[in-house]
């Protein structure tokens, strides 16, 4: 067990020097340390916060086991450069594409349902060609034929929703949205950012979006969440209208519960948790936690 | 003469590979599912085509931007009606399809000479002559061969490389190639793929029974072409001493203007293909500037203008008239859930961004519809009764289908007739189409009392606000100065058209917008790094 322990540490430890700014990273979880539900993590460089949070969570092979098929499912809805932070860091995403690939994983997918057309999405938030230069495989999501019909067990408004195939034949499904403003939901995060799976968005607008919002956890849920604060989309969210609306909080929140890591991203943007309907429906069903107090959280302030 | 056949053929052969050039790139440009042919490509082919061209040019005054159409008059002086052989989309579709039809053919002799349909063309070309100077597009639209080959390549052959595409992305999908992708339908209604079906199919049956029918009645730029070829410096020419009256050449005319009883060629139908001059065994016909050989008969056939033209006039304009029946076509009935809500009343449809009025549109658009199928997110659709006749088939902002994209401005690059005139990505930003209309009464705020707010979501300026309304809910507030008109609220409300609680009234006259208050930088004040 203890080898076992010590060749994982010193393969991420490599895996972690092979990363430009590396230089925060020395610290590697030593093995046997007890691991945490939630990482915040301020500072530093979007990629290099995500060695230290995952390092933290018991690191990328807690979650990809070798051989599986991982779906990475970024914020890519809109069509606008990675400085306006209407969608997520791309290379926050190549950087998680390949640690996946590097623990072993058989496949790595990445798509969105986009908002705005999708080519101009996928090509100007670079998330495509960021995506496919790290070996993932990168997926339209603009056609109703990618998606199939699945039953939501505990939806109250949402029954059923056609879901896209590439989540349904996933193994792993590790979700990466961006820490944005939103007009209609206050915030958009992890939570949110699953609208991008389901095919039809009208219906959600149509029948209580917040409820619905929370009904999608009860057929999946991710099995990891990384909320991307490296830029925060402060106002006139979720598309923006110039880089003035944007602040460089150099953040990133990674946790399991979709809950807790949308309630504290929640604190982070300046709101409370509470405020957020979606994220206090989902508190009640009993989805997860936006009481941080029962939550253990690791702090990490590089730089 | 062995040197003139080899020089016949090489003729052929030259006016050949030039047209299917010009086909293949033509239909590139208009069936492109992936945006591969560069803008300065597509201008630069459409450059020289006649009727656009001409448009722009009445526009403009300019010979550097739209003098495709006068080099076409001074080339048509030297060759004779070159254009209507190589240049002309519709004219080598329609050798196309009558290559085929001489392929399955067991006749003999194809075509036989036949007497010009002079008062017809007459016709046509007064009533082009009039549209174009009065502004009437609607009636360019169906006369104009580039727009009528334009519709034919968007609303038919373009959902079939669409249909294409898809099948082959799903098959190599499948084996986990990603080059290709599934492409949405670029034309959801049905209406505009059917009338083009019909007006395609009928100019198609001309050119399979008789080739160059339509070219030669009914087409004015044929005709006024046609004019000026009679005075052409090269032309096809008899040396009756060599003929044998064989009626090869007659035979292979697909205009049908040899004829052998005189020893004439009507040079005015005459679309300098070649044809006859690689089929003639006797060396008897030439492409040039006298008759060759012997001393020459060239009676070019005098035009008569009938006293009957005054009654093709009048079918000519009842034809077009039948396009009224087709408005019926697009009426709207509300479904029984929508029976409180309130209808969204718009006083104008919403032209294209750059179209600068309604007005101005409507006269020189021809409906070519090379902009629907440039447009990225499919949001221009062809009118059918939105502008009324003066706009039938004409692209307009179809906020069913989808919305602008904020920082596009392909159709006006595209555009070759000026009726979308193009905008820098500046000018498009702030180009009001038309303005926003919220209609709470309907808004599922108001009547549900749950989250939505897609509307804004979408707007790109924010011209749409959420603001507080009642139990932590937030409530569409609409700023029309800052709007564009571009559709983003218009689109995604969950409501179902015409009961949507946003929309876009459009503008008779396209105004400008004021640009969104520039807000200063945020900066965010905190006192902790970790709030938790």
């Amino acid at each position: 067990m203890k080898r076992r322990e010590f060749i994982k540490g010193s393969c991420m430890g490599l895996a972690a020097s092979l990363i430009p700014c590396s230089r925060h990273l020395t610290a590697v979880t030593p093995p046997g340390k007890e691991k945490y539900d939630l990482v915040a993590v301020r500072g530093g460089e979007a990629e290099a916060m995500f060695e230290r949070a995952i390092s933290e969570l018991g690191g990328i092979e807690a979650f990809v086991k070798k051989g599986q098929k991982v779906v990475v499912k970024p914020n890519i809805g809109w069509d606008a450069p990675p400085a306006r932070a209407a969608d997520t860091n791309p290379g926050l995403v190549a950087h998680i594409i390949k640690s996946c690939l590097q623990a072993g994983a058989g496949e790595v997918a990445v798509f969105d349902h986009t908002c705005d057309a999708w080519e101009g999405c996928y090509k100007n938030s670079q998330i495509e060609e960021f995506a496919r230069k790290a070996g993932a495989k990168v997926i339209p999501g603009n056609n109703e034929s990618f998606y199939r019909e699945v039953t939501i067990p505990g939806g109250k408004s949402l029954k059923t929703a056609k879901v896209h195939q590439a989540l349904l034949d996933a193994d792993v499904f590790i979700n990466v949205p961006i820490l944005k403003h939103h007009s209609s939901t206050i915030v958009t995060l992890s939570m949110k950012n699953l609208m991008g799976v389901v095919w039809d968005r009208r219906y959600y607008h149509r029948n209580d979006l917040s409820q619905c919002i929370a009904d999608f956890l009860t057929f999946r849920a991710p099995d990891l969440n990384i909320v991307d604060g490296y830029r925060m989309l402060a106002r006139n969210g979720p598309r923006g209208v110039s880089e003035s609306d944007v602040v460089d909080l150099k953040a990133l929140i990674a946790g399991r519960d979709i809950v807790a890591v949308d309630s504290a991203a929640t604190l982070m943007f300046g709101k409370e948790p509470q405020e957020i309907n979606h994220i206090k429906i989902a508190n009640d069903m009993g989805l997860g936690t936006m009481n941080l107090e029962n939550v253990s959280i690791s702090r990490i302030k590089m730089s | 003469m062995l040197g003139d056949m080899t020089r016949h053929k090489s003729l052929k052969w030259a006016r050949f590979s030039f047209a299917l050039f010009v086909l293949i790139v033509l239909t590139a440009i208009f069936a492109d599912p992936y945006e591969w042919i560069p803008v300065q490509v597509i201008d630069s082919f459409l450059f020289f085509q006649f009727v656009p061209s001409l448009l722009s040019f009445i526009r403009f005054l300019s010979l550097l931007a739209a003098g495709g159409f006068f080099i076409i008059v001074l080339v048509t002086f030297v060759t004779g009606r070159l254009y209507c052989s190589v240049i002309c989309p519709l004219g080598i579709l329609q050798d196309v399809v009558n290559r085929i039809a001489r392929w399955k053919s067991q006749k003999k002799r194809f075509f036989k000479f036949k007497k010009a349909q002079t008062a017809l063309r007459i016709t046509f070309l007064s009533i082009m002559a009039v549209a174009t100077i009065a502004g009437a597009g609607w009636i360019v639209t169906w006369l104009d061969p580039h727009s009528l080959a334009g519709r034919f390549f968007t609303y038919i052959l373009k959902p079939a490389v669409i249909l294409a595409n898809n099948l082959a992305a799903a098959v190599l999908t499948k084996i986990d190639v990603y080059s290709l992708h599934h492409q949405n339908s670029p034309i959801p209604s049905l209406a505009p793929v059917l009338i083009t079906l019909v007006v395609s199919g009928g100019i198609g049956y001309f050119s399979w029974k008789r080739g160059r029918l339509f070219c030669n009645t009914i087409c004015p730029v044929g005709t006024f072409l046609g004019v000026v070829s009679k005075y052409a410096l090269f032309k096809v020419r008899f040396n009756r001493e060599l003929c044998t009256r064989c009626g090869k050449c007659s035979a292979n005319c697909k205009s049908e203007c040899i004829d052998l009883k005189n020893f004439t060629i009507d040079h005015s139908r005459c679309v300098v293909c070649f044809n006859c001059l690689v089929s003639c065994p006797d060396d008897a016909l030439s492409f040039s500037r006298t008759v060759r050989g012997a001393q020459s008969v060239v009676n070019e056939e005098i035009d008569k203008i009938n006293t009957t033209s005054r009654r093709h006039f009048l079918v000519a304009a009842l034809t077009m008239l039948t396009g009224n029946r087709l408005m019926a076509l697009n009426n709207q009935k509300a479904p029984a859930s929508t029976k409180k809500l309130i209808r969204n009343v718009k006083d104008h449809p919403v032209a294209p961004p750059g179209s600068v009025s309604i007005a101005r549109f409507n006269e020189i658009c021809t409906g070519c519809s090379l902009c629907v199928s440039a447009c990225p997110t499919h949001v221009l659709q062809p009118a059918l009764a939105e502008y009324g006749l003066a706009g039938f088939m004409q692209p307009r902002m179809d906020y069913k289908t989808s919305f602008c994209n904020f920082d596009c401005t392909r159709c006006g690059e595209v555009c070759p007739t000026s009726a979308i005139l193009p905008l820098t990505r500046e000018q498009k930003h702030v180009t009001q189409m038309g303005r926003v209309v919220f209609v709470k009464e309907n808004c599922v705020v108001y009547t549900d009392e749950t989250d939505c707010g897609a509307c804004s979501e979408h707007c790109p300026t924010k011209a749409v606000k959420m603001v507080p309304y009642k139990n932590g809910l937030l409530i569409p507030e609409v700023n029309p100065d800052i709007c564009i008109g571009c559709g983003a609220c218009e689109y995604p409300c969950p409501l179902v058209t015409p009961y949507k609680a946003i929309y876009v009234n459009g503008h008779a006259v396209q105004q400008i917008a004021e640009k969104p208050q520039d807000e200063e930088k945020v900066e965010i004040k905190m006192e902790e790094d970790f709030p938790f």
